[in-house]
């Protein structure tokens, strides 16, 4: 045989043998059997096969765990308590969990593996999340930087959930994103229209899920959702809602305002939404929440433009969204009414307006809100 | 192929430990050892990682030389072949380290599939293959190799630790200071060289 034969022959064989080897090992050593996981004392119990990660197990059995990264361990966001003993904590984990929740065990279900039969505590909703086929039904410009999507859901064809949760957008991979992964979004939609999920998505700078849809989402394509997810909702006290948003932040809002007029929910509540923005460029729902404020007598909107431009003519309020809800808290909204705060938008916005509403007596325990970083 | 070379595998074992260290002397896994030493812990687990790769890794590698590599005459592919040998090797241990010991995986954990690129454990089976030792000097070598890479890690790491609060000059933090300690480490450990023959 020629001697250029044989060199790349031989290595090839020996790559191979070892891939069978390996792929015995494999076989063999990777081999857990059947396990039984049993969620939430008792409450659900499946038998599934052992050696892949929890969190990707508990998909395959159509239990959906929050995650934004598809399981790679980078965004920390499925995060589940483990009651049985499954060794310590992880160096990958680590970082995600804060000392709270490394004394209850709380795990990242994407880097247990699943060996031995396994009991976990999850929270009740994920047992009603689904994953949904849907179609982009129209996608619109709200401003330059936010848009508009609206997708059509085929199956299952319609979601129940609460104004204020939120679904996780699948991103397929694209361009130099060699992985699908998953984005948090408010869904801005009504659950009246339960056929039907909307999303105010913002343009982030090099962001994966925001350059996607900016980029490639183009009406009439399909596109998967997981969900609903998530705490922020209207409380049912008496209290009047102090709702602070900006830029995207207006999605649950949105959500929860239309499906409060349609259903006439919480009628003893007062709102008050104070929506922020630079100019008016990044103003936008404004007729729309204006007519609302018409025909929902206890609905108070209170736009306000931090750098507003003569030209523009604006007239509503102006200054910080921060300074604007000082003013109003102090002046504007009766003191003697117990409030309670509804916050959406960056990490920033949100920690200013806890602080002015912490310092106008709104009690911290009563402000809720979701933190997009 | 050559002969074996006359040195006894306990000699052998020892004299790569002490004399003949392959970071020391060869200056063979530099990055893991400038990036990892900054904890004994991390230092440790490297370490035993690194021992028993290379332990395993020159035993098969010297059975592959020994009867594929020199009777087909592809010595010109020893490298790559090698190098494919880790790998499987690494792969493997991961997996039935992972089944065996859960324990012993939390501390290799994150280490092993870094030992793939550590050039000590290609660099030892070089040695193995130029030196042409027999099997028992082979895993002997690779052994004390290990050790000796072992033991250095932990030398540093431990000199770091108690470095680490000493005025420094602000371009020699880190790794800066970190080469010049080995730089000393290194000239302590040549005044065992040439005690032993290693080939």
């Amino acid at each position: 045989m020629s001697p250029l034969l044989i060199g790349p022959l031989a290595t090839g064989a020996i790559s191979g043998l070892l891939a069978l080897v390996i792929a015995l090992t494999d076989r063999v050593v990777n081999n857990y059997g059947e396990v039984t996981v049993d969620i939430n004392g008792g409450k659900k119990s499946l038998k599934v096969k052992g050696g892949s990660p929890l969190l990707g197990t508990l998909a395959a059995e159509n239990i959906f765990v929050p995650s934004a990264c598809g399981g790679r361990g980078s965004c920390g966001a499925c995060k589940v308590r483990v009651l049985s003993d499954v060794g310590p904590h992880l160096p990958t984990e680590t970082p995600y969990l804060n000392p709270e929740e490394l004394a209850r065990n709380v795990r990242l279900s994407c880097q247990i593996k699943l060996k031995a039969d396994i009991r976990i505590e999850i929270p009740d909703e994920l047992f009603y999340v689904k994953k949904f086929a849907a179609k982009v039904e129209s996608i619109r410009d709200l401003t330059y930087d936010i848009k508009e999507v609206r997708v059509l859901l085929k199956s299952p064809a319609s979601i129940e959930y609460v104004p204020g949760q939120y679904a996780q957008l699948v991103v397929p991979p694209y361009d130099d994103i060699p992985e699908s992964v998953q984005r948090a979004y408010s869904m801005s939609s009504r659950p009246g229209e339960p056929d039907h999920v909307e999303f105010l998505i913002r343009l982030v700078p090099g962001g994966i899920a925001t350059s996607w849809v900016f980029k490639y989402l183009k009406q009439g394509m399909d596109v998967d959702l997981v969900g609903p997810f998530g705490e922020f909702r209207v409380h049912d006290t008496p209290a009047a809602m102090i709702c602070v948003a900006g830029g995207s932040g207006m999605a649950p809002f949105w959500s929860m305002f239309r499906d409060m007029k349609e259903k006439n929910t919480f009628p003893e509540k007062d709102i008050w939404y104070f929506f922020g923005a630079r100019t008016t460029r990044d103003m936008f729902f404004l007729d729309e929440l204006r007519a609302l404020e018409k025909d929902m007598p206890r609905f108070h909107f209170v736009p306000a433009l931090s750098e507003p431009k003569t030209e523009e003519g604006w007239t509503g309020e102006t200054g910080l969204i921060t300074d604007v809800l000082d003013r109003y808290l102090k002046e504007k909204i009766d003191p003697s009414k117990p409030k309670e705060g509804y916050l959406c938008g960056s990490p920033g916005m949100i920690n200013a307006c806890i602080a002015v509403m912490t310092k106008n007596s709104i009690p911290e325990g009563g402000i809720y809100y979701d933190k997009f970083a | 192929m050559n002969a074996e070379p006359l040195v006894n595998p306990v000699v052998l074992f020892f004299a790569s430990i002490f004399t003949s260290n392959i970071l020391l002397s060869n200056f063979l896994g530099m990055c893991s050892f400038i990036s990892i030493s900054k904890d004994k812990t991390s230092a440790n687990g490297l370490g035993l990682a690194v021992t028993v790769v290379m332990t395993i890794c020159a035993a098969v590698s010297w059975l592959v030389l020994r009867y594929v590599i020199l009777p087909l005459d592809i010595e010109y592919l020893s490298f790559i072949i090698f190098i494919i040998v880790i790998a499987a090797v690494v792969q493997m241990l991961e997996m039935i380290i992972d089944r065996v010991s859960p324990a012993l995986y939390m501390s290799l954990g994150i280490f092993l599939p870094l030992i793939t690129v550590n050039c000590a454990i290609l660099g030892a089976i070089l040695f193995m293959q130029i030196r042409s030792y027999g099997f028992l000097q082979a895993v002997t070598f690779g052994a004390g190799s290990g050790l000796g890479w072992w033991l250095a890690i932990m030398l540093l790491a431990s000199i770091r630790k108690r470095t680490e609060n000493n005025p420094v000059p602000a371009g020699l933090k880190g790794a800066g200071i970190t080469m010049v300690t080995i730089g000393f480490m290194a000239m302590a450990f040549i005044g065992f060289s040439g005690m032993i023959a290693v080939q």
